[in-house]
Parts: C-alpha cells; structure tokens; sequence
C-alpha cells in the first residue's frame, strides 16, 4: 500500500467543442479501491477510458505503475495489457466460447502455452462460478454469467489494474449481485480496481475512496464513510439527495 | 440441342477452364481483398489511401478493358504471361476490389466493443483484425461474398477476349464453324447455370452453418 499505480495528472480531453474532462488529477495506489460516481454525462466512462488509452487524451499525463502510456503501436499494446477492462455491455467475443475468450489474451499477447491457458482459464472460471459454461458461446449465457466471464478473461492477464465501467448497469436486478459478490471477493483479495457504478453497497464496503465527478471535473475524493455521510460539495449532496431517494 | 450434346466434350473442357478460372481467381481475391480491406480500416492513412486508390480505379474499369490492356500491354513491355495467366490476374484483381468494399462492410459490423475488449487485451492492431474482427466479418457477409463469386463465374467469360478457352469462348468457336449462334450460346448459357445455381445453393448452406449466435 501507499505506491501509486496509476496517476493521471492534469488530464484535458475534448470531443471536438466539448470538454469532457478538465484538469482531472487522480491517484489510484496499489491494493486500492476506487469508486468513480457522477451524475450521467459526467465524463465517468471517459476518464476511465482514458487510463489504457481507448480513448487519447489532449493534454495531461497519466501513468501506470511509473510509465506514461505511450503512444498507440505496440508498447501501448504492452501497456494495455496490465490493465484490465470490464465493459457494461460485456463485450465478450461473439464467436468464441467462453474459455477461448478468457485464453485469447494470454496466448496471443503473453504466448503463454495453450494447455497452461486453458487450464489456469478453467480455475478463473471456476473462481467466478462459471466453470459448467467455458464451451458455451456468450450469447447462450445470461447477462450475468457474461459478465462474469468478461471479469475472468480481464483477469486471465493478470493486469496490475482492473477497470470497470458500470458493469452491473446493464444487468438485471437478479445478476447484479452475482457480479458485485465476484467484484467484492477480488477488492477483498488486494486487487487493485477503479470502478465507475452506482452501486452505493459496492461503495460502501468495498471502495477506499470515492472519486465524484460533474461535468468533467473530480469534484470530491473522499473515503465512502465520509462521502456518503457528509459530502462536501453542494453537487455531490445533490446527487446524493437523487440516487439515494430511489 | 444435339448440336450441344455432340459438343459436349468441348463444353465439358470449356467448363472445366471456367471453373479453374474462377476457383483460382476467386481464392487470390479474397486474400488481397481482405488485405485491401485491412488497409482501409487501418489507423496508418497511407495504407489506407493505397486501399481506397486500388478499389477506386480497379473497380471503376471495365473488366474488357482491364483484360485487355493487362495481357497486350505486359506484352509490349516484354512480359509474357500466358492469356490464362493474364486472366487469373486480372480476373483476382477485380474481383479482390468487390472483396474488400464487402469485407469492409462486414468489419464495419462488427461491434465497436469487440475491438475495444480485444484492444484492452493488448492485442496489436493486426491480431485485433486477425482473432477477433475478420472472423465474425466474414461470417456477416458469406451471402454478399457469394454473390461475388456468382459475378465472377460469368465474369471469367471475359477472358474469351484474349482467347483463353472457357466456356465462352468455346461457344464463340462454335458458332463461327455451325454458324448456329442460338442454340450454341443456349447450350453455354445452361453450362453457366449448372455451375452459378449450385453455387447459389451452397452459399445458402454456408451462410447457415457459420452464423453466429447473438
Ligand atoms: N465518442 C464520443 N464523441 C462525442 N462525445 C462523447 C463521446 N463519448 C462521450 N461523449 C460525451 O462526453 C460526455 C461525457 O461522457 P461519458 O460517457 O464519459 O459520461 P458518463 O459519466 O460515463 O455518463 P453515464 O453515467 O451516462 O455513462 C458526455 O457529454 C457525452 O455525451
Ligand atoms: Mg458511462
């Protein structure tokens, strides 16, 4: 603990007028549980994107584990595959079965054998209880179990890092909590994680710190106690005053 | 019709030259069509203008005028392929320009996420395309693919006109000693449909077996 990981500082990005992030500074430490919130439209996704450089940024640093991401080519490919990437909508690829989605990545970027792939894919998949389905195509699973299959194949990297955007969004009631239980067991483990969702139980036990955005800005970082408790910003009480009245 | 039957040795030879023309062609379009293709999603613009220029002009020329500038004009300037040679260019060279406008299309199908996930892996630009794209690109556009090996089947009777004997050209043969051109062409026309509608029907059967499942 206390070793920064992952650092953005003073990051600016636009899509053409707009600015989507303005001089947002952010400091991620290894083992550290990060829980991004903001109001739609924020810049959440964005920024989050920005970490592994799907989306470039227009000014700012941001560096993970002491390297500046570099320019796309291969040592971003490199980079990129310390990072992990969990999207809402799954992503899971259409035409591979479950373990040669999670097995993809560590033969084709790590050139890990195949049969060392598949078995450590096996015990991922066993870890997010899914095991019964790795030769199953992604569109025979349901939205839970694909989400947990996108988690194992993150995981299959063994990144320094794991990147969620909203990923129990896109999920029924009834699912969310099968990802939350396999997203909680891994912050339980020491895994390094930046999460955007409104999941204020997720939050609550599981996240260091709270990281609030509004229109582009990181408005407030704060430990999930103190932010859910006494936000100090009038935005972030707002906020707070809508999400918790559902 | 006996006319037809008491050619069919030189119709038989004649589809045979068809089919190698086509099969030939149509597996050297598809590898310099995807190529084509992956240059013009590629992120290096030159690539991709090199991409957009071959489609444009190769695809904007008759395929008569391309048979016949490429097999007089390599001549001229002393490279000598033979006119079956010449064809199976010019024929892979066209026909890739349709390839990759389709492939192209296909990739442009493919989900936006299913490169971002393959990207966030670290794959490289061209496993991305590779492992993860092309595979289910291909899978969207078999029927439109056939198609293009439909137009190609009738397409290759355009190296009759650097005398290469297809079936085409074995009509023309024909007809010029029997000075019967009707029943002549009938019987090409039919050999061209026992090879276009078969192949119809097994694109059919293709498209079906490697859908994917969403
Ligand atoms: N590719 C893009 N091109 C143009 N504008 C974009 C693009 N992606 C996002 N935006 C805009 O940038 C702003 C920030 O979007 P972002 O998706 O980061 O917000 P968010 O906080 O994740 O919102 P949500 O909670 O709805 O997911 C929004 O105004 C959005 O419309
Ligand atoms: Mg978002």
């Amino acid at each position: 603990m206390g070793e920064p990981l992952v650092v953005a500082t003073q990051v600016n990005k636009w899509f053409g007028p707009l600015h989507v992030l303005k001089d947002v500074d952010l400091t991620v430490e290894k083992g550290e549980v990060v829980v991004v919130l903001g109001p739609s439209g924020s810049g959440k996704s964005t920024l989050c994107r920005t970490l592994n450089r799907l989306e470039p940024i227009d000014s700012g640093t941001i560096e993970i584990d002491g390297v500046a991401l570099p320019d796309e080519g291969k040592a971003l490919a490199k980079l990129r595959s310390d990072v992990g990437m969990v999207f809402q909508s799954f992503n899971l690829f259409a035409h591979k079965t479950v373990l040669q989605n999670v097995t993809l990545g560590p033969v084709k970027v790590r050139k890990v054998a195949r049969q060392e792939a598949r078995e450590r894919g096996m015990k991922l998949l066993e870890r997010v209880g899914i095991a019964d389905k790795a030769d199953r195509y992604p569109a025979e699973l349901s939205g839970g179990q694909q989400q947990r299959a996108a988690i194992a194949r993150a995981l299959a990297m063994n990144p320094k890092v794991m990147l969620f955007d909203e990923p129990t969004s896109a999920l029924d009631p009834e699912m969310i909590k099968e990802v939350l239980d396999v997203m909680l067991e891994l912050a339980a483990e020491g895994t390094t994680m930046i999460v955007v969702s409104h999941e204020m139980g997720f939050a609550r036990s599981a996240a260091r710190k709270v990281a609030f955005m509004d229109e582009g800005r990181i408005v407030e970082v704060a430990s999930p106690d103190r932010f859910f408790e006494d936000p100090q910003s009038a935005r972030a009480r707002d906020f707070l005053a809508k999400v918790l009245a559902h | 019709m006996r006319l037809v039957l008491d050619n069919a040795d030189l119709y038989l030879a004649g589809m045979a030259t068809t089919v190698a023309l086509t099969l030939l062609s149509f597996s050297a379009a598809l590898v310099i069509g995807t190529v084509v293709a992956a240059f013009r999603v590629s992120p290096v613009p030159p690539l991709r203008t090199a991409g957009t220029l071959w489609v444009e002009t190769v695809r904007n020329t008759p395929l008569t005028v391309l048979m016949v500038l490429f097999f007089f004009g390599f001549t001229k300037l002393g490279i000598q392929y033979s006119a079956f040679t010449s064809a199976v260019i010019v024929l892979s060279a066209y026909t890739s320009t349709f390839v990759a406008e389709t492939v192209r299309s296909g990739i442009n199908s493919v989900a936006k996420g299913q490169a971002e996930a393959a990207r966030s892996l670290g794959l490289t630009f061209p496993q991305v395309l590779v492992r993860v794209i092309l595979p289910q690109a291909f899978r969207t556009v078999v029927a439109p693919l056939g198609s293009v090996f439909i137009a190609l089947i009738k397409n290759s009777s355009i190296a009759s006109v650097i005398s290469v004997v297809d079936l085409t050209e074995v009509a023309d043969r024909l007809n010029n000693d029997t000075a019967r051109p009707v029943a002549v062409f009938l019987g090409a026309g039919m050999a061209y449909l026992l090879l276009t509608l078969p192949s119809g029907f097994l694109v059919g059967v293709l498209e079906r077996r490697v859908a994917i499942k969403r």
